[in-house]
């Protein structure tokens, strides 16, 4: 893969520092979920997990020298992408009925 | 994914895969139906009531058929792959694919007189049910990972969408929040699972994954391919409702409409046990030995949560919801007993005994949220609305006693024989335990159904209850789902002979 100097550099990182940093980012997206309240705020962690997947595809590509894991993460994006829309949408909807509601003031649904 | 993997640079960049359209055919149909009920339905004036209903019928029932057509050729000539290995061509995929078909086909019935004169009326609704069969075709039928994952998040997106689609309702509103939040936490696990497999395999083509493994026999990526598994364990158990990962079944099918609660507990369960099966069974025989006491284990918590919490419920909609969990158990005993046989030849009764479970619990399941939807409408549906039901509407009653009654798993009904072959599967592979468990606690949740049908038998009606109205496609959808109940539980033999014939490509 390393053609040019920038690459170089790159090569010269271990792949298992990118799978260290891409898990480190996995779990504070998955913290972040469980101990923020604000609808938003949990919803950008779920964004920060699915990046957190898509570097760890991006990382094992490279050090298995396969391409596949590389187109994988376009897909992804699409996906992150569609999610971003629906999740808006209805965060925009709860959000109109009920301004600035968090996660713990959504318990109607109980029992 | 190996599109690019299996092009030859050097004869011709541009080699593209050759594509069987017509084994394609019940997906494609479903989704140009789905994009031209949408076009269509926002060119033209308000159809006349009931059209967009019996379109969206008519698209899944002319998808389910050519599936039909499809297991013929498979019968033939063999299960293959298509589209470059993305997609399995078997027999269970087309069964998935006819389960799921027939799932839009009753969920439309129901919804449409639910939604009628309110401002949902409109395609939005099907669209949205024949987006999400197409997402849960294809994760039944993934023959890849990545192709799995986008087929799970066809069918979550939609599902969101859809438990939040009654706009005039808060809990509707929390509840496709509640979904959202949850649903991306573990799509994210399952991804993250995926990219760790792949990193310990070095593909996420099922058919490359089993190979690679195959040949490796250090078993230096241990490490990440067991964590992995770990992951795609968890992000799945949360989409098949398996206890401990079932929290947020209640919440959410309580909140949503009822016919979109139907369609999530159906086809949303089918397609979820398409992909675990695909995933595990087929992707990861080498590691049977490592997920089937986790799969063990769930199936267990599963069975016992959803019976006993479900007997503490006061509202339908969650006792049905917890019932659904220990549903989920009985299914993971099935997949429990088609693990023995991961990676052999002999495929065993394990899968065959999910898939009928899944025809037969889906047709159980929208007949049961159908009566909901139409004994308390958008109401809050407690037990009191139940009340002397039998009294105001004979008909209705007796259809959901028929429905819990097969739910229960009493003999001559489909419920009974989904139950008897998933046990027989278990004992087939001896597994004792777990099929003297699920017994059990299959006893204590008909406490519970019995406790629904004694309050429609024997409670006295309440003078204030609202009116229950019977529209006539819902009636014909709940009528045709308890005469399938009852005839297929006395006679069920074709059911047995057809689903016998499932196997997996290899």
């Amino acid at each position: 893969m390393a053609q040019t100097g920038s690459c170089d550099v790159i090569a010269a990182v271990e792949p298992t520092w990118y799978l260290i940093v891409s898990s480190l980012l996995f779990g504070i997206g998955a913290f972040g979920l469980l101990v923020r309240r604000n609808p938003l705020v949990m919803f950008m962690c779920i964004e920060l997990m699915l990046n957190a997947a898509n570097l760890t595809f991006v990382a094992l590509a490279t050090s298995l020298g396969d391409i596949n894991g590389q187109t994988a993460v376009f897909f992804v994006m699409v996906v992150a992408a569609a999610e971003v829309v629906v999740g808006l949408g209805i965060l925009v909807s709860i959000l109109r009925r009920r301004p600035g509601a968090t996660a713990d003031d959504l318990a109607e649904l109980k029992g | 994914m190996n599109v690019l993997a299996q092009a030859d640079p050097i004869l011709d960049p541009n080699i593209e895969p050759e594509i069987w359209w017509f084994a394609l055919s019940p997906l494609l149909v479903l989704v140009g139906g789905a994009l031209t009920l949408m076009l269509i339905g926002a060119l033209t004036p308000k159809w006349p009531k009931g059209l967009y209903a019996l379109a969206s019928a008519m698209v899944a029932g002319a998808a389910g058929t050519l599936a039909i057509f499809n297991w013929d050729d498979i019968s033939d000539n063999g299960p293959t792959t298509l589209v470059a290995g993305a997609l399995a061509f078997d027999t269970f995929a087309m069964w998935s694919t006819v389960t799921i078909c027939a799932a839009v086909i009753l969920v439309s019935m129901l919804t449409d007189e639910f939604i009628r004169n309110t401002p949902n009326d409109g395609p939005e609704v099907y669209s949205l049910y024949l987006v999400a069969a197409t997402g849960g075709i294809v994760m039944a039928s993934a023959n890849d990972l990545i192709v799995l994952f986008l087929g799970l998040e066809t069918l979550s997106l939609a599902l969101y969408v859809l438990a939040a689609s009654n706009r005039r309702s808060d809990a509707s509103a929390e509840s496709g929040l509640k979904y959202f939040i949850l649903g991306g936490f573990a799509s994210s696990l399952f991804l993250y699972g995926i990219a760790l497999v792949y990193g310990a395999t070095g593909s996420t083509n099922i058919g490359e994954m089993v190979n690679a493994v195959a040949v490796r026999l250090d078993g230096d990526n241990d490490a990440l391919a067991l964590a992995g598994i770990a992951l795609l364990i968890v992000g799945l158990g949360f989409k098949v409702a398996a206890a401990p990962f079932h929290i947020w079944v209640p919440d959410v099918y309580q909140g949503a409409p009822s016919p979109v609660t139907a369609f999530m507990a159906s086809a949303g369960k089918v397609a979820a046990f398409g992909a675990i099966i695909r995933v595990l069974v087929s992707g990861l025989p080498a590691y049977r030995d490592d997920w089937q006491p986790i799969i063990w284990v769930l199936a267990l918590l599963s069975l016992v949560v959803g019976s006993f919490l479900a007997v503490v419920q006061t509202n339908v909609k969650r006792m049905l919801a917890y019932s659904s969990v220990s549903h989920a158990g009985f299914l993971l005993v099935g997949v429990e007993a088609a693990a023995h046989f991961a990676g052999e030849a002999y495929p065993g009764m394990g899968i065959s005994s999910v898939q009928l479970y899944l025809l037969f619990y889906s047709v159980l399941v929208i007949g049961s949220f159908g009566v909901v939807a139409v004994v308390v409408g958008d109401d809050d549906a407690s037990l009191d609305r139940f009340k002397g039901l039998a009294k105001r509407k004979p008909l209705v009653a007796i259809a959901f006693t028929i429905f819990l009654l097969a739910q229960a798993g009493v003999p001559f009904t489909t419920g009974f024989i989904a139950k008897f072959g998933v046990i027989q599967a278990a004992v087939e592979v001896d597994s004792y335990a777990i099929a003297i468990i699920a017994m059990v606690t299959a006893v204590v949740a008909a406490f519970l159904y019995l406790r629904i049908m004694v309050s429609m038998w024997l409670h006295d009606e309440d003078e204030k209850a609202p009116a229950v109205r019977v529209p006539f496609a819902a009636g014909l959808a709940i009528g045709a789902a308890a005469l399938f109940s009852v005839v297929f539980g006395i006679f069920p033999s074709w059911f047995i002979d057809w689903s016998d014939a499932i196997t997996l490509v290899r």
